[in-house]
């Protein structure tokens, strides 16, 4: 349930950006999720509301955007949206693939008041 | 931007076909574009970590596992072998208890007990300040014994200059794919408690086609721990990797996929 602890750290953010923006309410939280991020959307929404009592972000909405992965073959530079980490090439059949896209989660933006 | 209608909030302006009249522009959001990702703070530490090590060209290394794969056997056995040629510390995570860091200081070394609580992994601010007990410059290398778990840890770098996944033979092969996330993120694959294979169903070679179908540059080594076979091999790449302020620098040599025998 490292979902958990990725909470703390949007909640730390947005802490600090309560200091320095100078709001006192989060309406709305835009995070992007990556498709191989090893983060569960239920799991994040889940422990996005445990953590965000007595916040700016008490009873923000989260609203979850997913971002699909993409892997470059190592063999014949194909890219494809991939699911998993251990997906072969649909171009050439190999495994082996650098991940150019859906690792990470971020907090793209904030709805403030 | 007002999100109750999309607009961009400036009181003045008129839409007929969707009435201001419900909400009040005065008090409304405005969104903020961050951009951040959320691990960034962990990898600023993480690179603190990584700095402060290579300037004191210390290697440490990140063990992760599932519970039971005989991690801290692994590493007891690993400094009987090596702390007459190696200056070594070992930070332990568990959520509980001490038990870990002390059968590693019964070794003789000094060993710091991280517990995590409720939390399922290491970050590298908790590694930071375990870091603090030591003065580096006495040190060579320093094992990170993280919490059992082949999920959460994965996501965490803590500075290491490697990472280094244990795979027991006891756990089926198929780990590899079953948590892919793990296996990708090592450097490092060990094999461990290979004097049961003769009882066990385990296939190595397949273990091995798994793990490289996801991370086609790791490394990996058999071992047993326990009667100590191929831990010369082990006890080698521990000495050979380089450190550097860039993560995973071990040097691919003749240790690729050694089949210990």
């Amino acid at each position: 349930m490292h979902e958990l602890s990725l909470a703390e750290n949007i909640r730390d953010l947005i802490v600090e950006r309560a200091a320095t923006e100078g709001f006192r309410k989060v309406e709305a939280v835009w995070l992007e999720v990556g498709a191989l991020s090893c983060v569960e959307p239920d799991a994040m929404t889940f422990s996005f509301a445990a953590v965000m009592a007595d916040t700016p972000a008490q009873d923000a909405r989260l609203e979850i955007i997913s971002v699909p992965g993409e892997g470059q073959c190592r063999q014949c530079r194909h890219r494809w949206q991939v699911r998993e980490l251990y997906d072969c090439c649909p171009e050439c059949g190999n495994f082996g693939m650098d991940v150019v896209q859906g690792k990470d989660v971020r907090v793209k933006s904030l709805a403030v008041i | 931007m007002c999100t109750t209608c999309g607009c961009n909030g400036a009181v003045s302006h008129q839409h007929g076909h969707h009435p201001h009249a419900s909400h009040d522009h005065e008090d409304q959001a405005r969104i903020l574009q961050v951009e951040q990702n959320i691990l960034s703070k962990n990898d600023q530490y993480a690179a603190t970590n990584r700095q402060m090590l290579s300037d004191h060209k210390v290697a440490a290394f990140n063990l992760v596992s599932s519970p039971g794969s005989g991690k801290t056997t692994l590493l007891v056995k690993t400094i009987q072998r090596l702390k007459d040629a190696a200056r070594i510390a070992v930070i332990e995570g568990d959520q509980q208890t001490e038990l870990d860091a002390q059968r590693i200081r019964e070794t003789g070394v000094s060993a710091q007990q991280i517990n995590t609580g409720k939390g399922c992994h290491l970050d590298a601010h908790q590694v930071g300040h375990a870091l603090e007990h030591w003065s580096l410059d006495e040190l060579d290398i320093i094992y990170i014994e993280n919490v059992g778990n082949l999920v959460c840890p994965a996501a965490f770098d803590l500075g290491e200059a490697a990472r280094v996944v244990v795979l027991s033979v006891t756990e089926g092969e198929d780990k590899p794919l079953k948590y892919p996330d793990m296996f990708y993120a090592s450097d490092l694959m060990l094999i461990n408690k290979i004097d049961l294979l003769p009882y066990l169903d385990f296939d190595v070679e397949k273990s091995i086609e798994y793990a490289r179908r996801i991370n086609p540059d790791i490394q990996v080594l058999q071992v047993s721990a326990k009667t100590g076979q191929g831990m010369d091999a082990w006890i080698q790449w521990c000495r050979q990797t380089k450190v550097s302020p860039a993560r995973a620098t071990v040097i691919p040599g003749e240790f690729v996929c050694n089949t210990a025998s």
